[in-house]
């Protein structure tokens, strides 16, 4: 049985844990209203992109000679996945649920002869995935030092990726990130970059489907400045996403952390009570007795 | 007065501009344009200038947009662009820091690629210091 004092000892360390994991909690929850924020303002850029692409891809995929970056390079031999997770941990399942994916598509596309390259942005996940794929991965991005998600941080990673695809070095590029639903719900998503994935029909708003427009210059060339931006704004929007998810993920984690933090110092609690009251009984048994044997 | 045009400036980061105006005129790839109510569709690019906005009785408004694209429908007129700022934010000593910066980089620069985009973004910035004169 342990002593009183390990009691007092334990109960005083699971409340100070108990403090700390509501601080995080709360921290997270604000730092998630502000990237939520960010998702929503940056929402209108990309629909509009999108809509621009929209009509402009339909008239240019069947045609030849259409950029790659739409089309593809016509092969599938080396896939590149762009692996988007946290800086940190202690975000529940956030960081290992998108390497789980990760790790099942790669072993999938191993399976089928092809060759893989992984390019990770954020720490852990390149903690998670160099135990099985380190020869793979072929560099990781840091964001450590971001603190607050700017188009400037996306830039980089897409003018990155470009020169590696004008290169050949790859021939389909993934990304993967946690796309936010609500607090407690991310799910882990494949976007794929290039070739370029557009947008289903119907999705271009009401009224806009048959609009024909001029183009100024001509749609090749829009076609070929408006791709390496597009895939810049993707890559922001995924890691703008990933950025809420994470914050949501933390909140959820330490929401858990806390609650069982105070079951555990009620339970102690009773515990030391009840060792408390047998310790007191005990010596009142030993004075009585004492006392009689007199 | 004409109908207005329902005109949005829209950046990477956020909407920036979102009412109906009388006339904007765009710094197009291919020359400066005007865009009314009922204009004719177009989607253009936009090179790295000043794009200004008109509204009755108002003072025009003349900002600086880094280059993009520019939607137009009859009734809508959508300007994407990386950044934005208005003409008379521009602070000169500021921008002049960047450019002497940025060709402190260039002069760095190692790989090709990096001084092309350091070269685009110097050019942005003089465009800029020029806009602001």
């Amino acid at each position: 049985m342990p002593s009183l004092k390990d009691l007092r000892k334990r109960i005083n360390s699971v409340k100070s844990t108990r403090k700390i994991t509501k601080a995080m909690q709360m921290v997270a929850a604000s730092k998630l209203r502000r990237a939520q924020e960010a998702v929503e303002a940056a929402r209108p850029y990309a629909e509009r992109m999108e809509r621009v692409l929209a009509s402009l891809a339909t008239s240019q995929t069947d045609k030849e000679g259409a950029p790659p970056l739409l089309v593809g390079t016509g092969k599938s031999d080396t896939h590149l996945l762009v692996v988007a997770t946290a800086e940190r941990g202690l975000c529940g399942a956030f960081n290992s649920s998108i390497a789980r994916a990760a790790r099942r598509h790669v072993q999938h596309l191993l399976q089928e002869g092809k060759k893989v390259k992984i390019l990770c942005v954020g720490r852990k996940g390149r903690d998670a995935l160099r135990r099985d794929f380190s020869s793979l991965i072929i560099d990781t991005i840091e964001m450590r030092n971001v603190k607050r998600l700017a188009f400037g941080n996306a830039q980089p990673i897409a003018r990155r990726l470009l020169d590696m695809f004008e290169a050949g070095e790859f021939d389909v590029c993934t990304l993967y990130f946690n796309k936010f639903k609500s607090v407690i719900s991310q799910v882990v998503t494949a976007r794929q970059l290039i070739p370029a994935t557009l947008p289903s029909e119907g999705s271009a708003g009401p009224g806009l489907g048959d609009a024909i427009y001029e183009y100024e210059p001509d749609e090749a060339d829009i076609l070929a400045e408006l791709l390496p931006r597009n895939l810049a704004v993707q890559i922001f929007q995924g890691l703008l996403e990933n950025a809420a998810s994470e914050q949501g993920a933390r909140m959820s984690a330490m929401d858990n952390a806390t609650r069982n933090a105070g079951d555990m110092i009620n339970s102690l609690t009773l515990n030391y009570n009840r060792t408390r009251q047998a310790f007191i009984t005990k010596e009142l048994i030993e004075i009585i007795s004492g006392a009689e044997a007199l | 007065m004409a109908d207005k045009i329902a005109f949005e400036l829209v950046s990477p980061d956020r909407l920036l501009i979102s009412e109906a105006v009388d006339m904007v005129t765009i710094p197009g790839g291919e020359g400066d344009f005007g865009v009314l109510a009922g204009h004719q569709p177009i989607i253009s690019t936009v090179r790295p200038g000043i794009l200004e906005v008109q509204n009755e009785g108002a003072a025009v408004r003349r900002i600086f947009v880094s280059g993009g694209f520019a939607e137009v429908t009859n009734e809508r007129c959508a300007v994407m662009t990386e950044e934005a700022i208005p003409v008379e934010d521009i602070n000169r000593a500021d921008i002049e820091q960047r450019i002497k910066d940025t060709d402190e980089d260039l002069a760095a620069a190692k790989s090709d690629h990096e001084r092309a985009t350091l070269e685009v973004r110097l050019a942005t910035l003089k465009d800029m210091l020029q806009a602001a004169t």
